[in-house]
């Protein structure tokens, strides 16, 4: 990495880059080697120093609420989300609520979902439309997969408008952009049981409490994708619009939106993508629903069950996916003259028929209108001897045996051992310096800042800890993930491949991934890793993949004109080049880890994620918000630093 | 025609892009040159220009890009609010409107073509061509009726059901000058309509434009990058650089007497005979013998070659003929004519 090209912008104190960051690591390697000698306010911050954030914050929190009396306006919030959950769950599970029609027979809707899938993209997503919930349905889960649904179908329409909404805002007032893109940023790293607690204490226990914080956890990636696609539309289509003499609600209207229609549909697929994750993490605060039996039968060790509910998430969370990135890009087709008028709403019928149809149909037979429990055709405890039989296996056992044993005893408690024992100023100064070296100036000043208020919250061993967590498990996948790309993008079909398999593995909810982690390694430190560093190997696989596919056709035969053998090709041509987008996926694998290592809490950690779950049982708000600042602060510090250094490389490569 | 007063009047107009452009602007010296405003941070998209398009003319603004010639356009309409200067269109100053009478003013007398077409990606032939009748309310029979009738016009019917996307460059260049004609505008702007199409599909585009021209009559601001488009198709062309205004003439004029060294750059690759018409030559003080054939006013030099070859008279008589009656201009001098025949200047 040749981050030392030192410019104007670069001088602190007169002096270069690569001086700085030198002082900075003779300051901390000081600081280290003396660490006997050193007064113990040194080591860890003194008592006295740290300041009581979260009682100010409780505090404040408090005041808004109940002074303000925020807490009756939310309240009255509640009641109408209320009414629409109330609709969706009577509709899909008979929640005995108005309108008091449901449920609607699990025929009709997997029929439904066929047509539309049929609509979007032919026989293959009709099967994966209809297909998913005929499984649900088969496997005995529909009642709470419709809990599930019941939640989503409101949040992911309201999470629509309002980040359209609010995207718009930002497109049109610059201030408005201004303002609302750091709360976003750290909005997208704030670790999600940030989300929870002040949704169950504004907007009580349930079901609304999940809604809203599946809303609020799913608007951010719908504003950005909303200003970027207005921001997109071609100025002559503008220019023709303002010609037609169209007012400034008619330009929005009739021009800009429909002409952001492809990034406003991304928006959409994101949004979706996004409550369904949520929605199955809500089961920490009691949303009953897929996510909260799957959380029960992993508490309760049934590996067969968990597998069965595993599987239903990640279809639908495929389903979803593909069919809204189908829509995306779907283009209208026009019709021949004269087409009869069934004929041009032909889905639409076909949709309404299949409805019908078997609607009526479960009104005489019950198995069309719901599977009983003895009917279904859950083989959890089949499944659960499988599992276990083949994890006792011996090759197996030993296996994992030995893995976690190497991975425990040689790698994990050393390397959290050292990080605990460096004391606080030299690890800021440390992390301080990495960010001067990659980013510069500006993104060692944030490090500075961030990690110091890190330390100042008190919770600093806690913090250490997921950081821990957080590197070994990148550093880890990092081994498997770029080797894999590399490898895989040697020929297009294992890169297409790879990728088709990263992005459904991208859009499970993320919960998915402690399954395996808890089969294989039971509940302890290496299962954490492990369940981190699948989920952060994706990205760093795709983007590898990605960025050595992109690299212009014209560079690689010159390398081969130049006479390099494969292996020289890669390391001086396709590499260099292709780093700066394999940096975009390394920091998303820092991203999705701090997000993971959250989550993980529920196998038992001893980081800032287990002292976060413990808030969601109280009240504590200040508590609660303090420690997910600090996370998303540490994931801040290296999604600026990342993002700056790749930025600059693009620059510099001309890219 | 040149009696009445223009319908699209410039003076002094300035357009210049930057931070602060009103302010820097008024603080400028005059006679600062394009670089030397470049140097301060601005750039000058139109550098004081003053020009008419007068009723029925069309007006071709010839430039290569970063002329400023779209921008000048796009002032004419105000999709650029200009920074210095007036503009008046019928009379009427169209920085003093307001946002709803600019609007009243873009759905009654206004149409544009891009160069890019600039359609609605999203909607059919039919309601991309009716997308300006929806904008003023119209009702959705009057609009289709009408929507048809252009589409007609420009030879796609049986398409409207399309979508853009559907058709071919040139096809989807005709939907865009159908939207532009829907309104029945007074004034008419074309930007670089032709220049994204196939050459051969251009020429056709050309003469389909020529004929609708004819049919039609509008007052045209037309801007081009190709010489020989705007020597084709133009009353008056007028030729930028810079954001300014090197020379306005009719095509004869600018071709037998560039006034600027950059103008003759573009002048003297072209065969002259093909585009000086013989009205250019004639000339009244001319002892014309008032016997023997005359030629038409908007012949070509070279469409003449023949006749002027067998002829023997010093000075031929140009008659123009409009419709029914005829009437004499001058006489063209052979010898001169002769001249731009065999580029001999």
């Amino acid at each position: 990495m040749q981050s030392f090209e030192t410019n104007k912008d670069d001088l602190i104190f007169g002096l270069s880059r690569s001086i700085n960051v030198q002082i900075l690591l003779a300051v901390a390697v000081i600081l280290m080697a003396t660490r006997p000698i050193l007064p113990e306010a040194f080591i860890r911050l003194p008592d006295w120093a740290i300041l009581s954030w979260d009682v100010w914050l409780s505090n404040f929190f408090n005041f808004v609420k109940d002074d303000l009396g925020l807490i009756y306006f939310t309240r009255t919030l509640t009641a109408g989300l209320e009414n629409l959950l109330d609709v969706t769950g009577n509709l899909l599970f008979g929640k005995r609520r108005w309108p008091h029609l449901g449920p609607i027979p699990w025929t009709s809707i997997a029929a439904v979902a066929a047509v539309i899938g049929y609509w979007l993209g032919g026989w293959r997503m009709a099967l994966l439309a209809g297909g998913t919930f005929v499984w649900t349905a088969l496997i005995g889960q529909w009642k709470i997969a419709m809990q599930t649904m019941s939640v989503l179908a409101v949040a992911a329409p309201m999470a629509f408008f309002i980040g359209l909404f609010l995207g718009i805002l930002a497109w049109k007032y610059d201030w408005f952009d201004k303002t609302i893109r750091p709360i976003l940023s750290v909005l997208q790293t704030l670790p999600f049981f940030t989300y929870l607690l002040p949704a169950v204490i504004f907007f009580k226990v349930g079901p609304t409490a999940g809604a809203v914080a599946t809303i609020v956890y799913a608007i951010p990636p719908m504003i950005l994708m909303t200003t970027v696609g207005l921001k997109k539309v071609s100025p002559e289509i503008v220019e023709a619009g303002k010609m037609s003499g169209s007012s400034r609600w008619q330009m929005l209207r009739y021009v800009y939106i429909p002409a952001a229609r492809t990034e406003i549909l991304v928006g959409v697929n994101q949004v979706i993508m996004l409550c369904l994750a949520m929605v199955v993490l809500t089961a920490f605060i009691g949303m009953p629903g897929l996510g909260a039996k799957l959380l029960l039968m992993m508490n309760s060790f049934k590996l067969g069950r968990s597998f069965e509910i595993g599987i239903t998430i990640v279809l639908l969370a495929i389903m979803l996916d593909r069919c809204t990135k189908v829509w995306v890009v779907k283009q209208p087709e026009h019709f021949e003259k004269e087409t009869p008028w069934w004929k041009k709403n032909a889905f639409l019928l076909a949709g309404i028929g299949a409805f019908i149809l078997f609607f009526l149909l479960a009104q005489f037979i019950q198995i069309a209108d719901h599977i009983t429990r003895k009917q279904d055709f859950s083989m959890g405890k089949e499944i659960d001897v499988l599992i276990k039989t083949f994890l006792d296996f011996d090759p197996i056992q030993a296996t994992t045996t030995w893995l976690r044993w190497f991975l425990n005893v040689w790698v994990l408690i050393p390397f959290r051992n050292s990080l605990l024992w460096i004391p606080t100023p030299a690890f800021i100064i440390l992390v301080t310096a990495f960010s001067l070296w990659l980013g510069g100036r500006r993104p060692a000043i944030y490090a500075l800042i961030f990690f110091s208020i890190v330390a100042l919250t008190g919770w600093w061993d806690r913090a250490v800890i997921t950081l821990y967590t957080v590197l070994s498990a990148v550093i880890l996948a990092m081994l498997i993930g770029i080797p894999m790309g590399i490898s895989a993008s040697r020929s297009e079909k294992w890169s297409n491949r790879i990728l088709l398999v990263c992005d459904t593995a991208q859009t499970f909810p993320s919960f998915i991934y402690l399954i395996p982690a808890i089969m294989l390694f039971g509940v302890n430190d290496v299962a954490v890793v492990f369940s981190i560093l699948i989920f952060s190997t994706v990205p760093l696989t795709r983007y590898t993949i990605e960025g050595l596919r992109t690299v212009p056709v014209e560079m690689t035969e010159a390398a081969d004109m130049a006479g390099a053998t494969r292996r020289q090709k890669l390391i001086n041509v396709q590499l260099p080049l292709a780093l700066p987008t394999m940096a975009v996926g390394f920091n998303q694998a820092i991203m999705f880890a701090f997000f993971m290592v959250i989550i993980a809490a529920f196998i038992g950690t001893q980081d800032l994620g287990q002292e976060l779950q413990r808030t969601l049982a109280g009240t504590d708000l200040g508590k609660n918000f303090v420690l997910g600042i600090c996370v998303s602060l540490m994931a801040l510090t290296f999604d600026l630093a990342i993002l700056k250094w790749a930025e600059d490389r693009k620059k510099a490569l001309g890219l | 025609m040149t009696d009445q007063p223009p319908v699209i009047s410039c003076k002094n107009v300035w357009k210049l892009f930057g931070k602060n452009p009103e302010k820097y602007l008024e603080n400028m010296p005059k006679d600062h040159s394009y670089d030397a405003i470049s140097a301060d941070g601005y750039i000058a998209g139109v550098k004081d220009v003053s020009i008419e398009v007068n009723r029925g003319e069309m007006l071709v603004i010839m430039g290569l890009s970063g002329s400023g010639k779209s921008t000048l356009v796009r002032c004419f309409s105000r999709l650029h609010d200009i920074t210095g200067g007036s503009i008046a269109v019928e009379g009427q100053d169209i920085m003093a409107l307001s946002e709803k009478e600019l609007i009243e003013l873009r759905r009654s007398k206004m149409g544009m073509v891009f160069q890019s077409f600039g359609l609605l990606p999203h909607r059919t032939i039919l309601d991309n061509v009716a997308f300006p009748l929806e904008m003023r309310g119209q009702d959705r029979h009057t609009r289709r009726e009408r929507a048809l009738e252009v589409i007609k016009l420009v030879g796609l019917e049986g398409r409207e059901d399309y979508f853009p996307r559907e058709l071919s460059g040139g096809q989807q260049q005709r939907v865009g000058i159908a939207r532009s004609l829907a309104i029945e505008p007074d004034i008419w702007f074309l930007d670089e309509p032709f220049s994204a199409l196939d050459p051969l599909i251009r020429r056709e585009m050309q003469d389909e434009f020529l004929r609708l021209q004819d049919l039609l009559g509008k007052t045209i601001a037309f801007i081009t990058h190709d010489f020989d488009e705007a020597l084709r198709l133009a009353d008056r062309i007028a030729i930028m650089k810079d954001g300014s205004i090197e020379q306005c003439d009719t095509p004869d004029r600018i071709v037998l007497d560039p006034k600027t060294e950059y103008v003759a750059k573009f002048t003297r690759e072209v065969e002259k005979s093909k585009v000086v018409k013989a009205k250019a030559l004639a000339k009244h003080s001319q002892n014309i013998e008032n016997s023997g054939p005359s030629v038409p006013a908007n012949s070509t030099i070279k469409e003449l070659a023949r006749f002027l070859m067998s002829d023997s008279r010093d000075a031929i008589p140009v008659v123009q003929n409009d419709g029914e009656k005829e009437m004499l201009l001058g006489g063209m001098d052979r010898k001169e004519a002769l001249d731009i025949l065999f580029g001999s200047d």
